[in-house]
């Protein structure tokens, strides 16, 4: 414990000085000196905006945000993020991009109707167009040269294989967003390649006590339950907590990833967890834009480029540990 | 459960209702039609879900209650001093990463944490309290202002010392176990495994009401959400009594947050947003009025264990999670209905 607190106060400067030198690194990617002199090869400097449909604090777009400035910050480009939930607000942060005069945007179509007419309006003004994450199916329907993402029903089937081979015989999907189309397409996607029984149980992801209590309850109702998918890492956690203290024998894997949860794969807590990379969803789509300007490419051919499923277990654990702790995968 | 709480109504000496019956005095109780709506809604999930009756899943059901009750005790006092406070929700993750971020960025004892946490949250509270005496505009704005500035704070804060959107664990650090077994640990009740959140919801509960029903504080509560301008007139302070009641939802909040932390270890930053509601709501089933003045903390806590059986039965009695929602709000509806229907009745005789 003791040796453990002496670390601890050596981390903790580490992090003061980590984070001192990311706020300079911030500083020096947009504007100043640094933007007048153009690293070899990077092209002219241009200019790209994100507009996500995340919710504020999640961790899956945090990633992705860092995997987009890391390429932002190799090809010079000058990198603007903004997010909205609801599809007609994200759809004004788009118009308020192009009014910026962007040289592209990265665009996810979790409500592609929403985003119909603002991605017209890229189209006319010749703005490229890359979408991430969801929308795979609408993407060059409304116009874009590429998408980057994971399809969800693949990555649900993925899911299911490994709860299968993981021995388990009746499983819960546990959705932590009601509606979202994304998270039933992966409980969808597991049920067919499980071929157990396969439930969902929908719990409040914003209220972790409410999420606890109503995995025990469910763990309590069904003593028969030997299988839990959860969608996002943090509730994966909350998981374990519940089968150890219902006495359940129930295995767990996950969808995403996160420094705690790479602990809980190597300590075989945690059976496995469904990666879909979401670095490389924000670096690839900054990357292409960049491509394409510089050099006219499109990665993927057209087609969709796969960043998931990749999947995490207690083999690999180790190896991907130091980038989940600095909170890129 | 519904025992206890059915208790005090008897127990009430009869001093200042000497005139109307024992009956009489029980039905004009704030917490009589929710009590009701308990006992129905615990028959019904009885009868509709078989794992619903066992100890083990009844303790489940009294840990949802407790995470919902432990606030809904500072909001439902705040709510019969005639206030609101939109901040709760968010405030509770706040107070949470303040424990964890400052225990974990400068390597403190993680209760240090918690102390500086209760400060500042007892702060918050002070603010939303002082802001309102200040400016007389509704408390609605004033902690709508609060909860959208706390929600960016928690982001901002957390994502600048961090680097991610979650604070880091504090699971490994010196004292965690003593903090978690205060408040996050399980107590063996007669072979069955209760959370420790239930026995503080119900502690909190029982002061609240030895506070509403025995002290002049209690009674300059009633006023001020009844009549300020009266309760002012016979030398209640009542700018003190409301900076107060802001501060006891802090409390509470302080509490809830240091069950996150010490039941989770970390904190996501997003999370609280909307658990203001569903406090109000605990207070309002279980008799409180939105108008202030007339409410109990026995009501709320009821109102908590209404909305934690209804959370934790639809689960139990394995429904459809896709009509989670409709099945939640319709509980909640006919539990209100009947609260109301009882008062009306009891109101309308003579």
């Amino acid at each position: 414990m003791r040796g453990v607190f002496a670390r601890g106060t050596s981390r903790g400067l580490a992090v003061l000085a980590a984070a001192g030198l990311l706020a300079l690194s911030a500083c020096s990617s947009s504007g100043g000196k640094k933007s007048e002199d153009t690293p070899e090869g990077a092209g002219p400097r241009l200019k790209i905006a994100m507009v996500t449909h995340s919710g504020a604090g999640d961790t899956f777009w945090d990633i992705v945000q860092k995997g987009a400035k890391a390429a932002a910050a190799k090809d010079n480009v000058e990198f603007l993020y903004s997010a909205d939930p609801d599809g007609g607000k994200q759809a004004q942060l788009v118009q308020a991009a192009l009014d910026k005069k962007v040289d592209g945007i990265i665009v996810t179509l979790a409500k592609p109707d929403a985003m119909k007419d603002v991605l017209a309006r890229a189209a006319a003004a010749k703005v490229p167009v890359v979408t991430i994450n969801s929308g795979a199916e609408e993407s060059a329907k409304l116009g874009a040269v590429a998408h980057f993402g994971q399809d969800e029903s693949i990555a649900g089937e993925a899911a299911g294989t490994e709860l299968a081979k993981i021995g388990a015989k009746k499983a819960l999907c546990v959705v932590h967003e009601q509606g979202n189309v994304g998270l039933e397409d992966r409980c969808a996607g597991a049920k067919k390649t499980f071929g157990g029984d396969l439930q969902n149980l929908f719990v409040q992801g914003t209220n972790m006590p409410e999420v606890k209590s109503s995995l025990t309850a469910k763990l309590q109702a069904d003593k028969g339950i030997d299988g839990i998918l959860t969608l996002g890492a943090p509730f994966a956690a909350t998981a374990v907590d519940a089968v150890k203290e219902t006495g359940s024998k129930a295995e767990i894997g996950t969808f995403d990833l996160n420094k705690d949860l790479i602990a809980s794969i190597k300590s075989g807590a945690i059976a496995f967890a469904v990666d879909q990379q979401p670095y490389l969803q924000g670096y690839g789509a900054v990357d292409e834009l960049w491509l394409l300007k510089n050099n006219g490419n499109v990665l993927g051919g057209g087609r969709p480029v796969l960043t998931g499923p990749a999947i995490v277990t207690e083999q690999n654990a180790g190896q991907l540990e130091a980038f989940a702790n600095r909170g890129t995968r | 459960m519904t025992q206890a709480v059915a208790g005090p109504p008897e127990a009430r000496p009869d001093e200042r209702l000497a005139r109307s019956s024992p009956l009489r005095r029980l039905l004009g109780r704030p917490e009589l039609g929710a009590l009701l709506g308990a006992v129905a809604l615990f028959a019904f999930f009885s009868i509709v879900a078989d794992a619903f009756l066992r100890a083990g899943s009844f303790s489940t059901v009294l840990y949802a209650a407790s995470t919902f009750g432990i606030m809904a005790v500072g909001v439902s006092l705040l709510m019969i001093g005639g206030e609101f406070d939109l901040s709760a929700g968010v405030m509770v993750t706040s107070s949470a990463l303040v424990a964890a971020l400052t225990a974990y960025q400068f390597t403190l004892n993680v209760w240090a944490g918690v102390a500086i946490s209760l400060v500042l949250t007892l702060a918050l509270g002070m603010v939303n309290g002082v802001l309102y005496v200040r400016t007389r505009l509704p408390s609605f704005i004033i902690t709508l202002a609060t909860f959208f500035m706390l929600a960016g704070l928690n982001l901002g804060v957390t994502k600048a010392l961090t680097g991610n959107v979650a604070s880091d664990s504090v699971r490994d650090m010196d004292g965690f176990a003593s903090a978690r077994a205060v408040f996050a640990s399980d107590v063996d009740v007669l072979g069955v495994n209760v959370k420790v959140t239930v026995f503080w919801w119900l502690l909190f509960t029982a002061i609240a009401t030895w506070l509403l029903l025995r002290t002049r504080a209690g009674n300059w509560i009633f006023a001020v959400g009844g009549a300020a301008g009266s309760a002012r007139a016979v030398g209640v302070p009542v700018d003190r009594v409301k900076i107060g009641l802001f501060m006891g939802v802090a409390f509470c909040a302080w509490f809830s947050g240091m069950h996150l932390v010490f039941a989770f270890a970390t904190v996501q930053s997003g999370e609280g947003v909307g658990n203001e509601f569903l406090y109000i709501i605990c207070a309002v089933i279980g008799g409180c009025l939105l108008t202030g003045g007339y409410g109990s903390a026995i009501g709320a806590a009821i109102g908590a264990f209404i909305f934690g059986m209804t959370n934790k039965g639809i689960v139990y009695a394995e429904w459809n999670p896709d009509w989670f929602r409709f099945f939640l709000g319709a509980m909640l509806l006919i539990a209100t209905v009947v609260n109301l229907v009882v008062r009306r009745r009891v109101e309308r005789s003579p």
